[in-house]
């Protein structure tokens, strides 16, 4: 469908609308708003609104509807698909204003949030009040917004599962303005179909979320990491499904190898605390007293030793673990310091990962292409990072574009799906599409025009309408 | 080559509060961890012991508990432990701490190097080491940054005396202090847990040391703590305005003047 081009007067109505300066047009867009983290190429938005109440989404939405402009919903621009690209153009609506944690109900164990709560700052005012909030993306300055629209993941999904078994409800505004609410503090709800569940993971498409209410646990006092050190990333990743069925579960199951580790201490300036192993795990548990913890560890370090473990290494302090997981989470921004890249984020399920592993090495070898992969050994899913190198750009998409559709087509092949935690956004639609077939496409096609006729909200992204 | 290395059981003091009335540092719910400037000490010797051969012994004073930081020391590599641990020991200052380790460390003698930690932070005076080192008449150096190699029963390292870093050779026996610049730690081993599971520590009563016990604990303290207190945080702002160039010129200088970085102006 044609979508109307911003004029002086929609200008001056969104300015009305949210104050004229939250609004900025033409050149004084940075072209930060372009892109996200991963895109590999950018769209100018026509303007960028920043609202800071629901009242304001509703009246962009409503406007914007009346005038067929195409809306792009955005947090703190994070994502690796493309996901809050305004690839049409329009209207690009950023949350950032709309940052107040508006309750911590320590009652119920509950919080309310607005979308455009850091997650680094809503985790740090959970724990201030002893509560937990445990999903653990690894990239801290996304939004809470932008977790819920991508059902981000994260380290401590084997445990804890991932963003959506953690959100009870939402209050959201649908294209042509109008708010609901859905879901809501309540702990089990069967009054039909979950719009909550639809909502989380829709990536902007459906309705602009503005309201978010989650759960919480009770902080645990205690964690302890170990890292533990395999002749091969085969070994390593194998030994997961044993530890997981040894009767204890870790928090977190991540998996790395030596070439990641330099590339971290390099962009960190500091020393990894064992990096002579060509392959690791790196697992954590969460208790309330150490020697619960002792109990957990022991155990899963006499797995990791029957699997073949070099020798298990325990962080028993915080700042131990400090500098474990601090490198751990560097490894995205040390990969990106070694050039361009694209990324997969396929899952499958936990006991096929090796197999996956395994294929993605073969590609690498087949193609010449340097492949670094890391992940989440734990949850099954796997990332992994295709570098550019010494190669021409033509070349390596060309390249790159061969080996994703072999990694989707054996991830398929393991019963798996086509991303884990980042979403579909523009980069992956073609994939999903694939892996869905066309009674399911039809389905979410249905259910984009049931909310979307006009196809106004982000548009482009996860399906082709 | 054989290697002493002291340690001790601290506080983990992260958050850690003092009840400004009473001077006394709120411990509940606070676990005990090895000093984490001990675990550069430990670094240092099991290096020195994996290039010269050798032994690491580690020698610590406190309650019986506190052998919890003996068996962690074996997890990293040390191969030997002893803990000094006796109501006499207790309430004693850095002089009358000093003068425990130093009595144990004559009685397990035949040593090479002693290796500290730079201070605790539990007390954070720094003196203990070369307080050791005054005690039993050997050269010690304190806040050393790096370890070179031994020359002709010379030890040679780099230390940072604050206003110059100094490349120093000390002759065999000595005691050196060590910084957080001195390598990165090792982790705790499973396996060196398991290989050391029937290891034994040796435990001394002050009795055991073959010295007046007078000079021990409180009794032997010259000196007592009066009150402890966070220090003062400064809460002043400064607002500058001007161009960038203006401004972190400015910045540099008041950075200079404050002696966080040095150099010069150029």
């Amino acid at each position: 469908m044609a979508y109307a081009r911003i004029t002086s007067a929609d200008l001056a109505r969104l300015q009305e609308i949210c104050g004229a300066e939250w609004v900025l047009w033409g050149e004084a867009i940075s072209s930060d708003f372009y892109h996200d983290e991963l895109s590999l190429e950018g769209h100018p938005p026509e303007v960028v609104v920043r609202p800071q109440t629901t009242e304001q989404v509703a009246e962009i939405l409503a406007y914007c509807w009346e005038r067929s402009i195409p809306v792009t919903p955005r947090g703190a621009g994070t994502g690796l698909c493309g996901g809050a690209v305004a690839i049409y153009g329009g209207v690009l609506l950023v949350t950032d204003r709309m940052d107040r944690i508006l309750e911590i109900d320590q009652e119920n164990l509950m919080a309310v949030v607005e979308p455009g709560v850091l997650l680094m700052d809503f985790q740090k005012a959970v724990e201030d009040v002893g509560l937990f909030y445990p999903p653990d993306p690894g990239e801290k300055t996304a939004t809470i917004g932008g977790n819920v629209s991508t059902n981000a993941g994260g380290m401590r999904a084997v445990k804890y599962g991932v963003t959506r078994d953690w959100v009870l409800g939402l209050e959201a505004v649908l294209p042509n303005g109008q708010i609901i609410t859905c879901g809501g503090k309540v702990v089990k709800n069967s009054s039909g179909y979950s719009l909550t569940d639809l909502l989380i993971g829709s990536e902007g498409t459906l309705a602009v979320i503005t309201k978010i209410i989650v759960k919480l646990l009770p902080l645990p006092r205690r964690q302890i990491s170990l890292l533990v050190p395999f002749d091969g990333l085969q070994e390593a990743v194998a030994a997961v499904p044993k530890i997981l069925s040894s009767g204890e579960i870790p928090a977190a199951v991540e998996f790395f190898q030596q070439e990641i580790i330099h590339a971290a201490e390099k962009y960190l300036g500091r020393s990894f605390p064992h990096s002579t192993a060509p392959a690791y795990l790196l697992l954590t548990f969460l208790g309330n007293n150490l020697a619960e913890l002792e109990r957990a560890y022991t155990e899963v370090a006499e797995v990791c030793l029957a699997q073949g473990a070099i020798d298990v290494f325990i962080a028993n302090t915080a700042d131990r673990q400090e500098g474990l997981w601090e490198c751990r989470g560097a490894f995205l921004e040390a990969i990106k310091g070694m050039g361009e890249l694209d990324e997969v984020d396929v899952v499958v399920p936990p006991n096929r990962i090796a197999e996956l592993v395994e294929f993605a090495e073969s590609l690498a070898q087949e193609y010449k292409l340097p492949i670094v992969s890391f992940g989440h050994a734990g949850d099954g899913n796997l990332h992994i990072y295709m570098l550019r190198g010494e190669r021409s750009r033509e070349e390596w998409l060309a390249l790159t574009e061969q080996a994703m559709e072999r990694i989707y087509t054996e991830a398929k092949r393991l019963s798996g799906q086509v991303s884990g935690e980042h979403g579909i956004g523009l980069a992956k639609r073609r994939y999903l599409a694939d892996s869905l077939g066309p009674e399911q496409l039809r389905l979410l096609q249905s259910i984009k025009a049931a909310f979307d006729p006009k196809n106004l909200l982000n548009p482009g992204k996860i399906i082709s309408v | 080559m054989e290697i002493i290395v002291c340690i001790k059981q601290v506080p983990e003091t992260r958050d850690v509060a003092v009840d400004e009335q009473t001077g006394v540092l709120l411990r509940e719910g606070v676990d005990s961890i090895l000093n984490p400037f001990d675990l550069y000490a430990l670094e240092a010797g099991i290096r020195l012991k994996e290039q010269y051969g050798g032994r690491v012994t580690v020698i610590s004073m406190g309650p019986p508990q506190a052998e919890a930081v003996i068996r962690e020391a074996y997890m990293m590599g040390a191969d030997r432990g002893f803990l000094l641990t006796d109501r006499a020991f207790a309430g004693a200052d850095t002089l009358a701490t000093a003068l425990a380790l130093a009595a144990g460390i004559e009685k397990i003698g035949g040593f090479d190097v002693i290796i500290c930690g730079l201070q605790t932070t539990d007390g954070d005076t720094a003196q203990v080491g070369p307080g050791i080192a005054e005690i039993l008449g050997l050269p010690h150096e304190a806040n050393v940054i790096s370890l070179g190699t031994v020359v002709d029963r010379k030890l040679n390292v780099v230390r940072d005396g604050g206003a110059s870093i100094d490349t120093v050779a000390i002759e065999l026996p000595c005691l050196i202090t060590v910084s957080k610049s001195i390598g990165e730690p090792r982790l705790l081993s499973y396996r060196r847990k398991l290989a050391m599971a029937d290891a034994a520590v040796t435990h001394w009563s002050a009795g055991d040391l073959g010295k007046d016990v007078r000079m021990f604990g409180l009794k032997g303290s010259p000196t007592q703590v009066e009150r402890i207190f966070p220090p003062e945080t400064l809460t002043s702002q400064e607002i500058w305005e001007g161009s960038a160039a203006e401004l972190s010129t400015r910045l540099a200088e008041k950075l200079r003047e404050l002696k966080f970085v040095g150099g010069d102006m150029a």
